[in-house]
């Protein structure tokens, strides 16, 4: 079953396109990856689909209904949870506080609560009370993706989790993303770092500048397919 | 002997200048924004408790706890359907609306109620006082000080121990991210003001109680509860405490010296302070 797509997709800031014409979906249990360079338009999509960025309501489709015009609280509330590009944790909020508030307004059932979260990133049961911001990258990211959790969501979006961390820090984040996957919720990750979106992803999109380019099953994908679609034929 | 007076009465008169100012304080350290009908309100709120102690016989205790869901409401209304729509990068519109409000609620009043001077009766609470040994203070400036520490204590319960609270900073750090967790923010500034308004009728008490009014005294307590947020750091209750102190040790100092220069003096150490530290005594991390 499809629990999200969006249809002719088309976003702008002010006078600048960012998006023409996008076409995903998402199906339950699945996990998809969006690669693509630098303003391909991937953070835009998730914009979009969150609400943050309006559109025509049909564009964006939730369980089939429009939610294109829905203000982020809204989407969220009907279980699209977001992990934002660069973190984005409260700073007057401590780590636990932080994933508090993830749950606050919806809470479905599930399994994931602040000692599950604890369990998938320990370290964080350590710093509970400390500041968000006092954190290293590595571990901001994790209280990002456990308030994402928090809330049990339907659906997880994830917003460049490894930009601007450490090889050795990625590798403990995506560690934990089978356990993600095998909860159940239904994931995108946006990623430039291709090799890691491939290896938690059922399917892979690539976008540049704003559509997309490819769209094909992650495990055949070729490299020179991904290739072309990332840099385009002059590449 | 005197000056220890003095120095008791000038800290017990920071209690009502703090009461002036902690919705001021509350609302600019969620929302950024700067109520400039904020005194009006407050005088609003007198004449509220004052009429619903005249019509119900109530004494004003009872009367403010009528009172205070009513001006919640207010200004929940105030903020969902006029603030939100001006609040945004720009803060020249909130500035401009609140100062029209102003305005229009100084002339409304007014008409409702003339421009004679006005008192809510407290009964023998007016007068009564209490010797503590060195120095002899009014029963009603210690309740006051009471209060505004119970209202700043009561503030910062709801901020730092309640998901409402939660809310609030969380809302104040990153409106659009706090929206990415289910939360609205414009849901959360139209709480806030109405509880802003729940802590002005508590000042409106106690002022309505301790002196005269009318509709045109407004704009003047706003200035000393704008001092007493700016003296103490924008957003930080405690510092609107530790502000309004200041700000009432300078007036009793100054009066005790010449009774001209009450007003004068705690203006000038206002400016002092802003002179000495620009951002106030206990500026939040993040504004």
């Amino acid at each position: 079953m499809i629990l999200l797509e969006t249809k002719g997709l088309t976003a702008s800031y002010g006078q600048f396109r960012a998006l023409f014409g996008v076409d995903v979906s998402l199906s339950a249990g699945e996990t998809v990856a969006i690669i693509g360079a630098n303003s391909a338009g991937k953070s835009t999509l998730l914009r979009s689909i969150t609400g943050v960025l309006r559109n025509d309501p049909s564009m964006v489709l939730h369980r089939g209904e429009a939610i294109g015009a829905l203000p982020p609280e809204i989407v969220m509330q009907r279980g699209i949870a977001m992990v934002p590009e660069g973190r984005k944790l409260f700073p007057s909020l401590s780590v636990e506080e932080n994933l508090k508030i993830g749950g606050q307004v919806r809470r479905a059932i599930g399994p994931w609560n602040l000692e599950a979260i604890y369990d998938l990133f320990p370290i964080l049961r350590e710093k509970r009370n400390v500041p968000g911001t006092a954190l290293s990258g590595g571990q901001q990211q994790m209280v990002a993706i456990g308030r994402a959790l928090m809330s049990n969501p339907e659906v997880l979006l994830c917003d460049e989790i490894s930009l601007g961390l450490a090889p050795v820090v990625i590798r403990d984040i995506y560690a934990a993303m089978p356990r993600i996957k095998a909860s159940g919720a239904a994931i995108i990750v946006v990623e430039q770092d291709i090799g890691r979106a491939l290896s938690v992803a059922d399917r892979v999109y690539c976008m540049m500048e704003g559509r997309v380019t490819l769209s094909a099953p992650a495990a055949t994908v070729s490299r020179d397919a991904i290739h072309t679609a990332y840099f385009g034929d002059a590449a | 002997m005197i000056w220890i007076d003095t120095l008791v009465q000038g800290i017990l008169l920071g209690g009502l200048y703090a009461l002036f100012a902690a919705g001021l304080s509350l609302v600019f350290g969620i929302m950024r924004l700067v109520n400039l009908a904020h005194g009006d309100m407050i005088i609003f709120a007198a004449f509220a408790i004052l009429l619903i102690t005249g019509s119900l016989g109530l004494n004003p205790f009872l009367a403010a706890l009528i009172a205070a869901p009513l001006m919640f409401a207010l200004g929940w209304a105030l903020q969902r359907f006029v603030l939100n729509h001006v609040l945004g990068k720009d803060i020249l519109p909130p500035l401009l609306v609140t100062f029209g409000l102003s305005v229009a609620l100084q002339n409304g009043m007014l008409e409702a109620f003339s421009a004679d001077s006005q008192r809510i009766p407290a009964g023998p609470l007016e007068s009564a006082s209490v010797n503590l040994g060195i120095v002899t203070v009014g029963w009603m400036p210690l309740l006051t000080f009471a209060t505004a520490i119970a209202v700043i204590v009561g503030l910062n319960q709801i901020f730092y121990r309640t998901a409402l609270g939660r809310a609030f900073r969380a809302t104040s750090d990153d409106p659009v991210t706090a929206s990415l967790m289910g939360i609205a923010p414009k849901g959360i500034f139209a709480i806030a003001t109405g509880l802003a308004m729940v802590v002005v009728t508590i000042a409106a008490l106690y002022l309505g109680m301790r002196a005269n009014f009318d509709p045109s005294i407004g704009p003047a307590r706003l200035i000393y509860a704008f001092e007493a947020v700016i003296i103490g750091g924008l957003g930080s209750l405690w510092g609107t405490l530790a502000g309004g102190i200041i700000i009432g040790v300078a007036q009793t100092m100054g009066a005790a010296i010449n009774p001209e220069w009450q007003i004068l003096s705690g203006h000038i150490a206002f400016l002092i302070v802003l002179l000495i530290r620009p951002r106030g005594l206990f500026p939040r991390a993040v504004d």
